[in-house]
């Protein structure tokens, strides 16, 4: 890994949450780092922590309840954390220097303007041009993302194009605005099969192109092992595992990560074969307990997990860390 | 080892018709089941997959007569119930069950568990005593692996694993033989589907339950079906073996749609070819003519603009609806 250059570094970060129901440590101390040309995954079931991370890294979490506790993000030699969030430096980084893809693109668009004056906005705000050039990069870009005539969708809402054509407009201002770096949180979860392949191809192809790095947020496995170099395994608000996707999928060292792995049924294996589901739910955030916090559905759990709270070790070459203190004796013991 | 079919149907056609004006005159219909034909044994799943507008969802609430069939057949144990009045029909309507794939929306969110129980249980319009009911209704929660503390609770109180279980317990408290599964694990995260989906395999084999399962994840409805139906636009262009569709898919779109579908074997992912389709899925209400996959094919010639491909039988248990079957195979 080393030589790469980083073009994300988040340290360390903690956003946490303050509701009626008490304190919530929705980010708790995550730190991972993106290199250029790189694309990696942030895994985990719903309401790990993965989104509000992104959310952190860009300053758009809600405030309140919401609130960045703590933290470094290093991006282009500066910590985005120092500047408020409505600054305009916040401002020229969202966008230009990092972009981000939501899940339902039709709800990330405004419905009453059309592509085209979205796109130009973008544009301008983040370069200087005029608006007939601003409309000339927007139909570029368009084009660049596969959507046919794209001169007469400039003119179109976004109800009149399908999810996955949003879904394009939407990586096309982050191109036109030549962004270092996507955040793909679950960026095809709505869409169909093979509209997924191409919005993933498509992403798969601005990195060639343009040397994009790219952060896909997703608890979809499959994608994580087609698409992505890296993977980060979220639980709890916490970052469990880490490490190359071979890795990770085929030396998983973690519990939850080999739980994640055994429920997702496979075309590649026999048919009768019983799943083997993670047992209970993720706990609640607002009372964790003081050890590790997937003990409570481990199936290797023992006496050590519940008083102690396991930190991230290394426990393989090519940066795999895990967070247990199984040291991945997992297989043995069953 | 031929079982008797539970449910047979026969050349369905459910068309809607598009209206549009003042006085609301039909312009034009949009064929979302045509011509389809397919059986289910007793004890046995069909699982029909497909992308969204496919059909595969009106194929399923046709076959409960929640939408009228344009034409065709649909025999229950032998009997044509396509046609049938709403009277006549209502015996059978408790035999023939449906789960639905938004837990939330579909339980009454007024309702705690034991009403939402209650209801299904007294729809056969008998009398019941109060014993039976709750003897009924644990016996059920039971059955879906919830404790009977449940029954006091309201949806809003419950996570959407939970509340699947009990639209499950409600499906089964009219001791359906036919389960209509629309997409019933398509919301939950992976580690809850898992547990839903071993759920339903144990309840079939406990009580010989008969699936329709529909679905738009290829990897579930392998693990979950014995027979898969493909669809694309109204129609079933192959049917097989479940053990089938990873080793010999047929036509074009099967294959493409599983090579649109990664594996999470990493090795085996690294070592697949990928074709991504071009395009998508028209409208159905101006729906290709002859084989409606060809603007996408890449195999597509002059006779597949024109004709409508049949149904052909390759081998003992699949069938697949294409001109080109021996450019296919490579």
């Amino acid at each position: 890994m080393t030589g790469k250059k980083k073009v994300l570094e988040v340290k360390n970060l903690k956003t946490w949450f303050f509701t009626a129901s008490g304190q919530v440590k929705a980010v708790d101390d995550v730190s991972y780092d993106l290199n250029e040309r790189e694309i990696i995954a942030i895994v985990g079931e719903s309401g790990c922590g993965k989104s509000v991370t992104q959310m952190s890294v860009i300053q758009l979490v809600q405030t309140p309840p919401g609130k960045i506790m703590g933290g470094q993000v290093w991006f282009e030699e500066k910590n985005l954390l120092d500047f408020p969030p409505r600054s305009q430096e916040m401002r020229k980084i969202r966008g230009a220097g990092i972009a981000m893809i939501f899940q339902e693109p039709m709800t990330s668009l405004n419905p009453v303007l059309t592509i085209g004056q979205q796109l130009t906005e973008v544009i301008r705000t983040h370069t200087k041009c005029s608006q007939k050039e601003a409309w000339q990069i927007g139909v570029k870009s368009l084009e660049a993302v596969g959507i046919p005539d794209a001169k007469e969708r400039m003119h179109n809402y976004p109800f009149q194009l399908s999810g996955g054509m949003v879904q394009r407009a939407m990586m096309a201002t982050a191109i036109a605005c030549r962004s270092k770096i996507i955040i793909a949180d679950e960026p095809t979860t709505a869409l169909d099969v093979t509209t997924q392949a191409q919005v993933m191809e498509l992403l798969l192809s601005l990195v060639e192109k343009y040397g994009t790095s790219i952060v896909l947020v997703t608890h979809n496995l499959g994608l994580v092992t087609r698409y992505t170099n890296r993977v980060y395994v979220m639980y709890a608000g916490k970052i469990v595992e880490l490490g190359t996707t071979e890795d990770i999928l085929m030396h998983p060292r973690h519990p939850y990560t080999l739980g994640l792995l055994d429920c997702v049924p496979k075309l590649t294996h026999k048919k009768d074969y019983e799943l083997v589901p993670i047992q209970g739910a993720p706990p609640r955030l607002q009372d964790l307990p003081p050890g590790c916090a997937f003990a409570s559905r481990c199936p290797y759990v023992f006496n050590k997990c519940r008083e102690e709270f396991p930190t991230l070790r290394q426990v393989g070459e090519n940066e795999h860390w895990a967070a247990c203190h199984l040291d991945g004796e997992m297989k043995k013991q069953q | 080892m031929q079982n008797k079919p539970i449910v047979q149907v026969e050349n369905l056609k459910i068309y809607f018709p598009v209206r549009r004006g003042f006085f609301g005159g039909k312009i034009g219909e949009v064929k979302a089941v045509d011509d389809v034909s397919f059986l289910i044994e007793k004890g046995k799943t069909l699982g029909l997959v497909g992308e969204s507008g496919c059909g595969k969802t009106t194929i399923g609430k046709g076959v409960l007569r929640v939408y009228e069939p344009t034409s065709g057949h649909i025999y229950y144990k032998g009997t044509d119930i396509a046609k049938m009045s709403k009277a006549q029909i209502s015996p059978f309507r408790r035999r023939l069950q449906l789960i639905f794939q938004d837990p939330y929306g579909s339980l009454d969110p007024r309702q705690s568990v034991h009403a939402i129980l209650k209801e299904a249980i007294t729809a056969d319009k008998r009398r019941h005593s109060a014993h039976e009911i709750t003897t009924r209704i644990n016996e059920l929660l039971q059955a879906v692996e919830l404790d009977i503390s449940m029954s006091d609770r309201y949806p809003h109180e419950m996570s959407g694993g939970q509340r699947q279980r009990v639209g499950i317990a409600r499906a089964l408290a009219c001791d359906p033989e036919l389960i209509v599964c629309d997409e019933p694990v398509s919301a939950l995260d992976v580690s809850i589907q898992a547990q839903i989906i071993n759920l339903l395999r144990k309840l079939q084999r406990e009580r010989g339950l008969t699936y329709l399962f529909v679905a738009h994840d290829l990897a579930v409805v392998y693990h979950i079906a014995d027979v898969i139906a493909v669809m694309y636009l109204g129609r079933i262009i192959e049917m097989m073996d479940a053990s089938e569709i990873y080793i010999r898919p047929l036509h074009p779109y099967t294959r493409a749609l599983l090579s649109a579908v990664p594996i999470t074997d990493y090795y085996v992912e690294k070592q697949r070819k990928r074709t991504v389709l071009k395009g998508e899925v028209p409208s159905p209400i101006h729906a290709p003519s002859g084989c409606p996959f060809h603007p996408r094919c890449n195999l597509a010639t002059e006779e597949c603009k024109q004709v409508m491909p049949p149904m052909r039988n390759i081998g003992s248990s699949h069938q697949v609806a294409c001109h080109h079957l021996n450019q296919g195979s490579d």
